[in-house]
């Protein structure tokens, strides 16, 4: 048995870092790339909370922040998102193509 | 029983829970005012920041003075209060008091004129002197989030309008994914060196002398990453023009200036007082950054037809020069004139940038009527002939943009020239005086259009009593600072004050 140490955790975090970042520059449909942006997020949060074992409490407490934050950020993106969908029908990224150059 | 906070932390923050209250007053406010009182609600907002600007001076600035102080830290070493942070304080609420000014009228052809709105520009200027105040990494975070979130509301606040959705959509998603970078950025400084504030994390990236680590400087790029999205540096400039373009007028002019200033003091904290220790590895960063971000924006400014997004680049390119300042300070030994020249640079640039171009703005915002949308080029086309006073105002803006000598934005550009000279980067100091020539022709552009070209329409502009107040207030203040810069300078050096206070100065060797 492996035991699991600071740097396991870390390498999750990483990996859900990248994946958020791949999901973001790459899926089309707006909820998802809120989603992926979301999974970055909670990378961050993986990462306070796992450093947190080492220093002590001030990386848990930015971890809650960190959730406060998001939820209001998925909240505010979503209402946008709402009155996108009113006025243009879609929920697309590449759809979005009013305003260029 | 222990007691975790003291009159001086509320004395410290007083401002800004000052400025929460009236934001919270005009949310309740707005639910009993009948529509056509809706202005009200922008007076409680002028009288919210004129009491916090009273709450700097009378209370936080005196309570320093005082206490022969100059700096002091508040909630357990999480705010510190300087002439820093007070100068960005006033230049926030400076910015936000003309907004105000501007909006009004706009907002009433707008259709939209709701008290959220100057509640979402309270609560923004709330974030952003958190931002400014911040020392501890938590706080700073907290504060660009709460400035950024009211920001994406802001952006879209004209529902029915199909731009202003789209833009609102697109600054959200790349503000949030940026702030998320940021904050991986963070957490990984907090892992190297076990704890959120920044001077902290000074001290410890300071024990490792030497070539960085591969995971401080993946640290130091994820932060850097989401510091230049936020002040629109070009490769991560894309959501600049757009938003700005989508966004109602007076608030491009905000964010323009205000959220763009705050952006700035969150960099310098971190640059500056975090991150020091790693200066070998961001300054040649910055160096390509700034590069790349004068040639990119002021290219791509020369062929826009849209008023707004020439301004937005003409801003993306004004960032490239104060970066340039950046780098010159960042290149020299603490003591070093160049170090004082590039800070002094860059605060005396935000000043003056926060009145022309919310000016400039600002005649642009006068431009929407009834049934003209008024921000593409033709629309400004023959204005001398049918509003003399703004069009005369909006050159003076213009050619203080340009960097024409006896206006404010001169000197900016002075000290950041100046600098780089002085930090003998010869060939980055000319090729910003050559961009800065591209930037007089496409400012000239618009002048050319004023006073050149016949008017699509031959009717008097109306120009709303606060929109006359704001024009006076900022072109007064583009033609003074040009004409007197002496006090402007000197406050701008006693803003440095805590740069040369022992503490930060032993770290900063």
């Amino acid at each position: 048995m492996v035991p699991i140490t600071t740097l396991h955790y870390l390498v999750v975090a990483a990996a859900l870092f990248v994946l958020g970042v791949i999901g973001v520059l790459t899926r089309r449909n707006v909820v998802i790339v809120l989603m992926s942006i979301e999974l970055i997020l909670n990378a961050v949060n993986l990462n306070l909370v796992a450093f947190s074992r080492l220093y002590g409490l001030h990386g848990q407490v930015f971890a809650i922040f960190v959730i406060t934050d998001a939820a209001a950020e998925a909240a505010v993106g979503l209402g946008i998102l709402i009155a996108f969908f009113r006025n243009k029908e879609t929920v697309n990224v590449d759809e979005v193509d009013l305003l260029k150059w | 029983m222990t007691q975790f906070f003291t009159i001086v932390d509320y004395v410290m923050s007083l401002p800004i829970i000052m400025l929460t209250l009236f934001a919270l007053g005009i949310l309740l406010m707005d639910l009993m005012v009948p529509a056509q009182w809706k202005w009200t609600n922008a007076v409680t907002a002028m009288v919210g920041i004129f009491f916090s600007a009273a709450a700097i001076l009378f209370r936080t600035q005196r309570g320093l003075t005082m206490a022969r102080l100059s700096a002091q830290s508040a909630y357990m070493n999480s705010m510190l209060v300087d002439h820093f942070t007070i100068y960005f304080w006033y230049l926030f609420l400076a910015g936000a008091a003309i907004t105000v000014l501007m909006s009004v009228r706009y907002m009433e052809i707008e259709h939209e004129h709701h008290g959220e709105f100057y509640a979402l520009i309270l609560f923004s200027v709330v974030g952003m002197m958190c931002m400014a105040a911040g020392m501890d990494i938590v706080l700073i975070f907290i504060g660009l989030e709460l400035m950024a979130i009211s920001t994406y509301v802001l952006v879209g606040f004209l529902r029915r309008d199909r731009r202003s959705n789209e833009a609102a959509l697109k600054y959200l998603l790349l503000g949030a994914f940026s702030s998320g970078i940021f904050a991986y950025g963070l957490s990984l400084f907090y892992g190297l060196t076990g704890s959120t504030n920044l001077l902290i994390i000074a001290k410890r990236l300071a024990e490792h002398p030497g070539k960085p680590s591969a995971i401080a400087v993946i640290a130091l790029l994820t932060t850097a990453t989401g510091l230049l999205f936020k002040i629109a540096a070009i490769p991560f400039h894309q959501w600049a023009p757009d938003a700005y373009e989508g966004a109602p007028t007076s608030v491009t002019g905000f964010m323009s200036v205000a959220v763009k200033a705050a952006a700035w003091a969150m960099l310098l904290r971190i640059f500056l007082w975090g991150l020091y220790p790693l200066r070998s590895v961001w300054v040649p960063l910055l160096v390509f950054v700034s590069v790349i971000t004068m040639t990119g924006a002021n290219l791509a400014a020369l062929t826009q037809n849209n008023l707004k997004r020439l301004l937005a680049y003409s801003s993306i390119a004004h960032v490239g020069y104060m970066l340039l300042g950046l780098v010159a300070l960042g290149s020299v030994d603490y003591p070093a004139p160049a170090f004082f020249d590039g800070f002094k640079g860059i605060l005396l640039y935000l000043l003056v940038y926060t009145f022309m171009n919310l000016g400039a703005f600002g005649v642009i915002t006068s431009l929407r009527q009834r049934d003209v949308i008024g921000d593409e080029i033709d629309d400004i086309a023959g204005l001398y002939f049918r509003a003399p006073t703004e069009s005369i105002l909006m050159l003076i803006f213009l050619l203080s943009l340009a960097g024409i000598p006896p206006l404010a934005g001169f000197y900016g550009k002075y000290f950041i020239f100046l600098s780089l000279i002085e930090s003998r980067h010869y060939i980055l100091a000319s090729l910003a005086v050559l961009y800065a020539v591209f930037g007089l022709y496409y400012y000239m552009r618009i002048a050319n259009q004023m006073f050149m070209r016949e008017a699509l329409d031959n009717t008097r502009l109306p120009v709303s009593f606060g929109m006359k107040v704001g024009l006076g207030i900022t072109a007064f203040a583009t033609v003074v600072i040009g004409i007197f810069p002496e006090p402007f300078i000197r406050t701008v050096t006693w803003s440095l004050g805590i740069a040369l206070s022992a503490p930060v100065a032993a770290l900063m060797r």
